[in-house]
């Protein structure tokens, strides 16, 4: 849980609000701090040991973590909840690309460009995977330096480095300490003699156990020398242990504020699962619910990332904000002056069941979205978002009337109401034909409708007088 | 400082609902107190969810990838011989027989011929049956009671019921034996509501939830959170009008996308996933079309469901 005003309250000087820290009462300076809009030293009448003890409580619960540097640079951490509905989750799991240093030149060549080029459009955003995760296998040290010197040199992607051998990952971190790379396993069997080296140049750590109360004791090590950006790795095996130990560490973290586990975590489906891809990419799926903060993978197959990331997207939008798409007209096939013209909301559920449902009767169809405040179409009129006025302004301002030379307009059904207010605020220079109520009627509407615009069109009726 | 364990607990237990015709395979949902795959916290889930292969009343329309139906290619235009292969798979826990042909906006198909559908196929197959209408609540108002009647005692899940239509076709599956699948669009209060209506005359563990189930990239994640909602209300606010299992009915909604028909292994994984993420969520039933899909996401479960059981 994060700290409440009230909490704070109750460690305030009470008894006269002076107004020193510029708010009007403790209480009001209370909720201020909660919220994170002031710091404690604008109260000049605290103990050390109080001030110390609220800075504390303002610790967020899970530790933000940064892998990487610039731009492409990776973010977890700082979660707030346990389930999405509570609130909402906040940072994307980093989706990371296993590099086996055994593997030749032109497979890590390979691997290069695959996550270079893998990237695919997903209404207004971009969706990709985003780190590299050297791995040294090959028992060859000076393979692993070279094949992560060769990852760094080659591309602007934050790297975990993953190596069993404590001196071959020092020595990997030392040519790319500046990157901020992740380094990994810290255990139990080689924690003291990381510390120091960590300490020469302080990186991500990412601290791995056979359990999660095995964890307790090596972050309580690290924290006490000074090393706190940490994620953690439980050591789960299957699938139940996963969502277990995940649950788990959330749970200590949010709603005992057990600052030990206090971290972002990392899972492997590419140890978890070997052999059979479509496994590993549904225990990547069930990560992205559960809480990790880096999903490592063994394999980036084209066929099987949209998915994954797609579910990511999915899981990770804030629930307290419909998800919409801008306002505009869409153009879905290749659509000419002659094509259909239909109309729908920005909710972007909205927007997708609809042009998915044109898309497949395979009519090319200029799709006009009206912004609705994310809201659906019958929710969207109820709310005023949606009327005759709103639509007509669309109309003669998203340029549509230069694209179709026909006037021909479809509402949804849900909206047959305002078909004739909709004509009149266009001065009747549009007909308006109400469509269908669901879109899964739209398979059956738009084919027949096309050939009756077709029809019209060809008779000099599209344009009304 | 000493790490104690955060288990929890909780006192609300999910209804249990029995599916299957008498003499035929049983399956038995609900009965839950944990949240879904918490078995290190103190209660149980005694019932597996339950995988339902989607059937049609009709050969498949033919914009739907040939993938899809490739092991039961010779037999797509008998729904009682579909029905009856479905059996060979034994993986598959029950059928949902979607009556996609009386669909106004499909062939529109009269309530007499579904009937006498649901009824071949009742016979062929010993699994249990979930039989989905068209989901127009006028057709289904016709269809539906024409249904029940045929498969009058067999103890089959019958939706989706509808605020426009629940009296009409509750009274029927009451009237016959059988289970109501109650459908809100994916909102709490909405689904609340309906149970508290169908609740007048309707026994309340006779309901499975039926709260929406759009595809991974088409709002999967509304109806996400809404199932890990409903689970705990049920279990710990113990509300009665979220104490019934849940069905997530995916499988029609994958394959109108895009993504799951332009490419075999895409598909698999697309319903794949919903499928898993839903089963995360805490449904109880979940339909799929894709053998493939199911067969992934059940061995999965199945092999880890055992571990807990233990
Ligand atoms: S300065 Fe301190 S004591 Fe004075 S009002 Fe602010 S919080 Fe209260």
């Amino acid at each position: 849980m994060l700290v409440s005003g009230s909490q704070l309250v109750k460690l305030l000087p009470n008894k006269r609000p002076c107004r020193d820290c510029g708010f009007p009462t403790c209480f009001a300076f209370a909720m201020k701090l909660a919220s994170g809009g002031a710091t404690v030293d604008k109260c000049p009448h605290l103990s050390p040991e109080t001030r110390a003890k609220i800075e504390e409580l303002l610790i967020p619960p899970m530790k933000f973590v940064t892998i990487g540097t610039g731009g492409n640079k990776l973010e977890i951490g700082n979660e707030e909840v346990i389930y999405r509905h509570e609130k909402t989750f906040v940072h994307e799991p980093g989706i990371a690309l296993l590099v086996s240093d055994k593997e030749s030149d032109e497979e890590i060549q390979g691997a290069i460009s695959r996550i270079r080029k893998l990237h695919y459009a997903w209404v207004g955003t971009m969706l990709r995977a985003n780190l590299l995760a050297p791995y040294f296998e090959s028992g060859d040290k000076p393979r692993f330096i070279a094949v992560v010197k060769r990852l760094r040199e080659s591309i602007d992607l934050p790297l975990v480095i993953i190596s069993e051998d404590a001196e071959a990952l020092f020595a990997a971190r030392d040519i790319c300490a500046d990157r901020q790379p992740l380094i990994y396993p810290i255990t139990q069997g080689n924690i003291d003699t990381a510390i120091p080296k960590i300490k020469e140049k302080p990186t991500p750590v990412g601290v791995r156990a056979e359990s999660v109360e095995g964890l307790v004791s090596l972050t309580t090590k690290l924290k006490a020398s000074g090393i706190d950006d940490l994620v953690l790795d439980p050591g789960s095996k299957t699938m139940l242990e996963a969502i277990r130990d995940q649950t788990l560490i959330r749970r200590a973290t949010l709603k005992q504020t057990f600052r030990p586990l206090g971290y972002p975590t990392m899972a492997f489906p590419c140890f978890m699962v070997r052999d059979n891809p479509l496994k590993e990419m549904l225990i990547a799926s069930l990560y992205v619910n559960k809480y990790a903060g880096i999903i490592v993978l063994s394999n980036l197959d084209p066929n099987h990332m949209l998915p994954l990331l797609v579910q990511r997207l999915n899981i990770y939008t804030d629930p307290r904000f419909p998800m919409a798409v801008e306002e505009k007209y869409y153009e879905i096939g290749e659509p000419n002056e002659e094509s259909p013209v239909l109309m729908t909301s920005n909710w972007a559920l909205t927007y997708f069941v609809v042009s998915s449902a044109i898309e497949s009767t395979k009519i090319p169809t200029f799709l006009l979205v009206q912004d609705a405040e994310g809201l659906g179409i019958l929710t969207g009129w109820a709310a005023g978002k949606i009327s005759g006025s709103t639509i007509a302004k669309l109309v003669k301002n998203c340029g549509i009337e230069e694209r179709v030379k026909h006037r021909q307009l479809v509402l949804p059904g849900r909206i047959a109401r305002i078909s004739g207010a909709t004509m009149e605020a266009l001065d009747w220079k549009w007909e308006v034909t109400v469509g269908v109520r669901e879109a899964t009627a739209i398979g059956a509407f738009l084919p027949k409708y096309a050939k009756e615009l077709k029809g019209k069109i060809a008779a000099g009726k599209a344009v009304p007088e | 400082m000493e790490y104690k364990a955060p288990i929890e607990s909780n006192t609300g237990i999910v209804n249990v609902v029995t599916l299957g015709k008498p003499g035929g395979e049983t399956v038995r949902i609900g009965g839950e107190n944990t949240l879904p795959f918490h078995f290190f916290d103190d209660g149980s889930w005694p019932n597996p969810s339950v995988f339902a292969l989607q059937i049609l009343d009709r050969e498949p329309p033919e914009d739907l990838p040939a993938f899809l139906y490739e092991p039961f290619k010779d037999v797509l235009h008998d729904p009682a011989k579909w029905a009856k292969k479905v059996e060979e798979f034994d993986y598959v826990d029950a059928i949902q027989l979607y009556l996609l042909s009386t669909d106004p906006a499909d062939r529109g198909s009269a309530p007499e011929k579904a009937a006498e559908v649901t009824i071949k196929v009742a016979e062929a197959t010993s699994l249990p049956l979930i039989i989905y209408g068209s989901g127009d609540p006028d057709k289904d108002a016709k269809v539906l009671p024409a249904v029940c009647e045929a498969v009058d005692g067999m103890n089959y899940l019958i939706g989706p019921v509808q605020k426009e239509n629940y009296e009409v076709v509750g009274k029927a599956i009451l009237a016959h034996g059988l289970f109501a699948s109650a459908q809100t669009p994916m909102d709490i209060n909405l689904l609340k509501e309906l149970n508290v209506k169908l609740g007048h005359f309707f026994p309340l563990e006779r309901i499975v939830i039926d709260p929406l189930s759009p595809a991974l990239g088409y709002g999967i994640e509304y109806t996400y959170s809404l199932m890990e909602r409903i689970k705990q209300l049920g279990e710990i606010i113990k509300d009665k009008m979220t104490q019934m299992p849940m069905i997530a009915d995916f499988a029609t909604e994958i394959w109108r996308s895009k993504q799951a028909r332009e490419n075999e292994e895409q598909g698999i994984l697309w319903e794949a996933m919903t499928s898993l993420s839903l089963l995360t969520a805490g449904a109880n039933i979940l339909t799929h079309r894709h053998l493939k899909s199911m067969k992934l996401v059940k061995e999965m479960y199945e092999s880890e469901v055992k571990q807990w059981q233990k």
